[in-house]
């Protein structure tokens, strides 16, 4: 049996599920169809940092439009999803670190965003007490914050279906093709109609680019976490370093979560990330520098989740280059669920209403088109 | 003592357990010429079944048993192998890539290997009653332990419940070595016997069936048996009493302590972790790994011998041990002399000739593993059945799910004492099967460790390269 729709979204993660939200309350009927389940990979398992700072300029008005939401997310999703403003902070570990940042925040400034704040040494002691007395200052993004990923994918989920949209879990799409003016989107459990398609399948999106005739040059990364056993709290805003790789961040239950991008090796065929414990050694150094307080810490999980990394780290939302109603939102390369909420309306107006005031030129897939410059 | 810094950075084989099994499996392969080391958590070999064999206070023989003392042939014959044996070893990662993760005396090293035998055995299967989590209960498994490595035997009031064989080996142990015992609350429900009467003949031939009621005969001599159908522990602080019923009605002791026991399932994290398969086994109400003929698991290059592949018993493990050692040794040394494994495999079908008895007899009531209302389920983050039955409800599919929505399994014991409760409460509420709903996908450290260890990983070529510049 087919069944219809105005639009099929082809991936659950908080992208594909923000997307059928707002599509759904623009009055629309949104199909979302899901591999496994919503929130199965990186938008369930990633660090929760909802994070403005040290953003590429091209997705700094997005991630701006989403802070917007986050800080109403509860009356938007009916879940407040563990989001907490504690602001991040960027811990300059040298001098002439802090005068890279000092630059980098001059020339926003000159472009009209205020929303990363040079700090010195006492105002990073202010904030991050347990901070090395060595670090020099840094930068931060006060209304920057961290929520509970899949409890945050899960509401936009539950709340998209209450408002009309439908979501179809454990379903595999295995081909795209068109009647007319309307796709047929076949999958594992038969075929989908509708005039438009959403492309939101994260670490997959290039198979379904591919169908297009689109190639993209997507890699499959597993950044890895790890948590430890519970702390006394000392801690509040998220930390995050430029040079060493690091994202560090204390949770309400006194749990901390370690980050900040070394890589497992991912198996995206059977859903399964081999970790990397030497990397994972260096962050316990990198933290152990740090954090004095850290050393005695227990780590007692650590994994990765599987998303799609762009070769110039930023992802694709827009248009497709070559199918008519296609519209892409992927490869958010590591730092899309903070994103997510803001995305989804962007792409919910560019398909409703045919444009969006949100500049996103910048993230066209043409980029990656060797005939189209 | 065998420090992290002597250990090479890769071995033919690494063996996971100094249990029967893990024992077994190193003599054979050592002796065949395969570079073997066993990493053994504890400070001496053994595992649960011979713990503290070379080292135990319990000096009269008879208090232990013969079965226990035939551990010590085990051991002697792994020392004398040429294996390389680690105790004090924590396993705390294995990938499918067959890296270990090991820390011995706080350092950490990742150790490479051909082919890994995982002999991790079995854990008490969780008993979730009301009152399970008070001070003053604790399982006969702990109570067996201390007996074995300190020879503390238990004192005060105490009252063992639950089925299975080993509760009334450690009700019978614990009388020979002068401990007292007020009673024994038996839970295996009645009806199993209509289901286990087919296997009795199987088990009536087995060497089990005369130890067994001997052992019955031994402890009903000299302690009450209730039958009973529901139970709690009551105590504000600590346990002051058990409540029970059964056909007699509700009845209430006082008790110092109370010791839990319904069975052993396999300890599945390290393989889980690893990526290999596992099933539903209904007849033991766990999930086993999928393994071949040869104990080889899913995942190229690792096995999983001993209880851990599905309860069998101890001298069953050794011999599941030297079959995986078997196959282990032939893909490393093709050319190597092994023992015929046609013998071993007959030995081994004659030790697990009347488990079906013993499994269909002793499986736990449904009201003792899927427990109702406040009962603690996860014991590490204090979620309850209730919570986890009303979250089911509410549409959660499976137990990865229900890991974010109520934190159950993410504690420091990564879901070894609430994994098969929450998913056989997942399975009631939605009405299908334990298979279906799945299992905890366990994330590495299987078993916690500090940052400092993992920061004492050494530090690799690449990385010195990258601070230097």
């Amino acid at each position: 049996m087919t069944r219809t729709a105005d639009v099929v979204i082809i991936g659950g993660g908080i992208h594909g599920c923000s997307t059928a939200l707002h599509l759904a309350l623009r009055g629309l009927k949104p199909i979302l169809i899901e591999k496994d389940y919503a929130g199965r990979h990186a938008s369930g398992v990633n660090a929760g940092g909802v994070r403005q700072l040290a953003r590429d300029l091209h997705e700094i008005p997005l991630s701006i439009s989403s802070m917007d939401i986050w800080e109403r997310i509860e009356e938007l999703v009916g879940d407040d999803c563990g989001f907490e403003s504690h602001g991040t902070v960027l811990v300059a570990e040298s001098e002439a670190e802090l005068a890279g940042f000092r630059e980098r925040v001059d020339d926003l400034n000159l472009r009209g965003f205020g929303h990363e704040e040079l700090i010195d040494a006492a105002e990073l002691r202010r904030l991050v007490p347990a901070v090395s007395d060595r670090c020099p200052g840094g930068v931060v993004s006060r209304r920057d914050g961290a929520a509970d990923p899949f409890r945050t994918t899960q509401a936009f989920r539950r709340r998209a279906v209450e408002k009309g949209a439908e979501v179809v879990e454990g379903v595999t799409v295995t081909g795209l093709s068109r009647n007319g003016a309307t796709w047929q989107v076949e999958t594992s459990a038969g075929i989908f109609e509708a005039p438009k398609i959403v492309n939101a399948a994260g670490a997959w999106a290039d198979r379904i680019a591919a169908m297009l005739g689109e190639p993209v040059p997507l890699a499959v990364v597993a950044p890895m976490l790890m948590v430890t056993s519970r702390l006394p709290a000392f801690i509040q805003p998220v930390v995050i370093l430029r040079g060493r790789k690091l994202s560090f961040k204390q949770l309400g239950n006194g749990t901390v979560v370690i980050g900040g991008g070394h890589l497992a090796t991912p198996w995206r065929d059977s859903n399964e990330t081999v970790l990397d414990w030497h990397k994972l050694a260096i962050s316990a150094r990198t933290v152990w520098e740090l954090f004095p307080a850290m050393h005695e810490a227990t780590v007692v999980r650590a994994w990765a989740g599987i998303e799609a990394y762009m070769p110039d780290g930023i992802p694709v939302v827009g248009r497709s280059s070559t199918s008519e109603g296609v519209f892409h939102q992927f490869g958010f390369s590591t730092h899309g669920f903070q994103l997510g909420p803001g995305t989804g309306a962007v792409m919910a107006e560019l398909i409703a209403t045919g444009s969006t005031n949100t500049p996103i030129d910048g993230l066209r897939i043409e980029r990656f088109s060797t005939k189209d410059p | 003592m065998i420090a992290a810094a002597d250990l090479a950075s890769s071995y033919e084989l690494v063996i996971i357990g100094g249990g029967p099994a893990g024992l077994a499996a190193a003599a054979l392969a050592a002796r065949a010429g395969v570079s073997t080391v066993l990493f053994d958590e504890n400070p001496g070999v053994g595992g649960q079944i011979y713990r503290a064999i070379t080292s135990t206070p319990v000096a009269d023989r008879a208090v232990l048993g013969q079965d226990y003392w035939d551990g010590a042939a085990l051991a002697d014959e792994a020392k004398a192998s040429g294996a390389l044996i680690v105790n004090g070893a924590t396993v705390w990662s294995l990938d499918r890539q067959r890296l270990v993760g090991v820390s011995v005396g706080g350092k950490a090293r990742m150790i490479e290997a051909d082919r890994v035998i995982i002999a991790t055995g079995s854990q008490e299967r969780p008993f979730p009653i009301p009152g399970w989590t008070l001070p003053g209960v604790m399982t006969a498994g702990a109570a067996q332990t201390a007996l074995k490595a300190q020879g503390l035997v238990v004192d005060g009031r105490t009252v063992m419940a639950g089925s299975g064989p080993l509760l009334w080996l450690l009700a019978a142990q614990t009388l020979r070595a002068g401990g007292t015992i007020d009673a024994i609350l038996d839970t295996t429900p009645r009806r199993n016997w209509l289901q286990a009467m087919f296997h009795l003949p199987d088990f009536a031939l087995s060497p089990y069936f005369a130890k067994g009621l001997a052992l019955l005969r031994e402890v009903r001599a000299k302690v009450p048996v209730h039958r009973v159908d529901t139970m709690e522990a009551v105590g504000n602080d600590r346990v002051r009493e058990v409540v029970f019923s059964g056909a007699g009605g509700t009845r209430r002791l006082p008790v110092d302590l109370l010791l839990l026991h319904q069975g052993v399932v396999p300890n599945v994290n390290l393989a889980n972790a690893a990526g290999v398969a596992h099933v539903w086994n209904d007849r033991q109400l766990c999930f086993v790994p999928v393994l071949d003929a040869d104990f080889g698991s899913s995942v190229p290059g690792i096995a999983v011998a001993g209880d851990g592949a599905g309860i069998a018993g101890g001298t069953a493990a050794a011999e599941r041990g030297r079959i995986a050692a078997i196959a282990a040794v032939r893909a490393l040394k093709p050319d190597a002399v092994v023992p015929d494994t046609q013998a071993i495999r007959q030995r081994l079908q004659r030790e697990e000739m009347g488990r079906a008895f013993l499994d269909w007899l002793n499986r736990p009531a449904d009201s003792f593993r899927m427990p109702e209302g406040d009962t603690i389920a996860c014991r590490c983050e204090e979620v309850t059945a209730k919570q986890v039955r009303d979250t089911a409800k509410m549409g959660c599919e499976g137990p990865n799910q229900m890991k974010a929505f109520l934190r159950c399994g993410m504690g420091p014991c990564q879901g070894r004492l609430c994994g098969l409760t929450v998913t056989e409460l997942i399975a009631a509420e939605r009405k299908t099967s334990p298979d279906e709903v799945g299992y905890y996908r366990l994330r590495p450290p299987v078993k916690p460790i500090t940052l400092a260890e993992l920061a004492s990983l050494p530090i690799s070529e690449a990385e010195r390269k990258a601070v230097e510049r």
